[in-house]
């Protein structure tokens, strides 16, 4: 029991250091403008982590951004630098319709005993490289998935969904109100999947930015209903931070509740599913 | 105003979605531009589009920079946000009898024929007009007129207080 505890708790200590953003402060993607007109545009997007949104006091998103342009082919990503504070990018609009532009992280952490001593899986490891990365031998085999999305969606022209196609694979947003349509006074409806599946339950935390000028956070607390859906009504223009996770850690795979001390089946013991994404909101 | 007409924008424009109307009908409408004492001031970007309940809204004029080469001038328009929203980004600009230049302060006249251009002829009903002005390093404002059209005669006017003046229309047959 000691000994289980004693991993959970390195688990913990991994997750802190691997993506310190999902816990300790906010991951950002803020774009410079999320509808233009016209056939040819660049945005610019800011991409960090912060307490205050969307307000730069802590550390870049680092992670090499990924762009999906309205064909739904992949885009490029310009003028990529880190600062201390933020990260930059720039993507060159050309086509007609909606952008989707991406820092998604789908990674297994975890550890594993081998010659009596422990190691932790290199960071880095995937659901495809996992079995590679662990040593033949290898006992007490204990792993937690993450797979985190954190997404914007631009639009030039009208509006398009073919970058909303599920890839069923952790948590993904499918418009029912287009996000690059959203104004204030009005409902917007969003739906959630899970791996491909409306899911029920999930919490969807809604912060406008400004935060730095006001007492009060102002978040907004939904939970999706059976169909996965929520309805935000927005009470302000201006950019805002949804968060989307779930409310319960999910039951536990075949790795947990295995007899201790001998070898484990190895498989996620846990596993943390996160969407976020910055929405505008434009003034009637 | 130039207006280019164009016999295959009116059949494009003109089908389906106001159908029935039989008999040319006119509607003119006047657009004050106000003279505003500001340090830079650009003429503003004016959308004028009819809406009718049910009904796709209609574009029948917009102003914008379009004398920028590649077409720059057309990235501005979403500014004029409301237009954009509801017609403007459902269009291609520059479009044949749709778009103008720019319009200094003054009286606008706009004369429109329903059927004709991108004036689609209006069936009776409830309809709602609505210009829309955009300054660069401006302001915004939008002026709605909402009139009856029996098929005979209608009338409507309005006025902004930042960005538009005094906006009036007539519309007879």
């Amino acid at each position: 029991m000691l000994n289980l505890r004693h991993s959970i708790i390195a688990i913990a200590a991994i997750a802190a250091v691997a993506v310190p953003t999902a816990y300790a402060h906010r991951a950002w993607l803020l774009p410079s403008s999320t509808v233009v007109s016209g056939d040819d545009n660049w945005i610019t997007v800011d991409a960090a982590a912060s307490n205050d949104l969307f307000f730069l006091d802590h550390r870049p998103l680092s992670q090499m951004p990924l762009v999906f342009q309205p064909d739904g082919s992949a885009g490029k990503v310009e003028n990529h630098h880190v600062g201390q504070f933020r990260a930059t990018f720039d993507v060159h609009l050309q086509q007609q319709g909606t952008y989707r532009i991406a820092i998604l992280s789908d990674t297994v952490l975890g550890r594993y005993t081998l010659n009596g001593e422990v190691k932790n899986l290199p960071r880095g490891t995937t659901r495809e490289t996992l079995a590679a990365a662990v040593p033949a031998g290898a006992t007490n085999v204990e792993t937690a998935e993450m797979t985190s999305r954190n997404e914007i969606y631009v639009t030039q022209g009208a509006p398009t969904t073919t970058i909303f196609k599920p890839t069923n694979r952790g948590i993904e947003m499918v418009p029912v109100t287009h996000p690059n349509d959203l104004i204030s006074g009005e409902a917007a409806t969003f739906q959630f999947l899970l791996d491909g599946k409306p899911a029920a339950g999930l919490t969807v935390t809604v912060i406008p930015g400004g935060i730095r000028y006001r007492d009060a956070l102002h978040e907004i607390t939904l939970t999706t209903d059976a169909s996965g859906k929520v309805t935000v009504k927005w009470p302000n223009p201006g950019m805002y931070w949804m968060n989307v996770t779930q409310g319960a850690p999910r039951e536990e795979g075949p790795g947990a509740g295995a007899p201790q001390g001998g070898p484990r089946p190895m498989g996620p013991l846990t596993r943390r599913v996160n969407y976020m994404t910055t929405l505008e909101v434009l003034a009637p | 105003m130039q207006i280019r007409f164009s016999g295959i924008a009116v059949a494009a424009i003109g089908a389906g979605l106001f159908p029935g109307a039989a008999h040319a009908q006119t509607l003119e409408l006047t657009i004050n531009v106000p003279r505003l004492k500001v340090a830079e001031y650009h003429k503003p970007y004016v959308a004028v589009w009819i809406e009718k309940e049910g009904a796709t809204p209609r574009t029948l004029s917009i102003w914008y920079d379009q004398a920028k080469a590649k077409g720059e001038g057309t990235k501005w328009l979403r500014d004029v946000r409301q237009w954009w929203r509801a017609a403007g980004r459902a269009g291609k600009f520059p479009a044949d009898g749709v778009s103008g230049a720019t319009r200094a302060p003054g009286a606008h006249k706009l004369t429109l024929t329903g059927g004709r251009g991108a004036m689609p002829a209006l069936t009776p009903g409830k309809y709602k007009l609505h210009v829309e002005a955009a300054r660069e390093t401006g302001g915004r404002e939008m002026v709605t007129l909402e009139f009856n059209w029996d098929g005979k005669a209608a009338s409507a006017r309005g006025a902004g207080t930042a960005e538009l003046g005094a906006v009036t229309l007539t519309l007879k047959r």
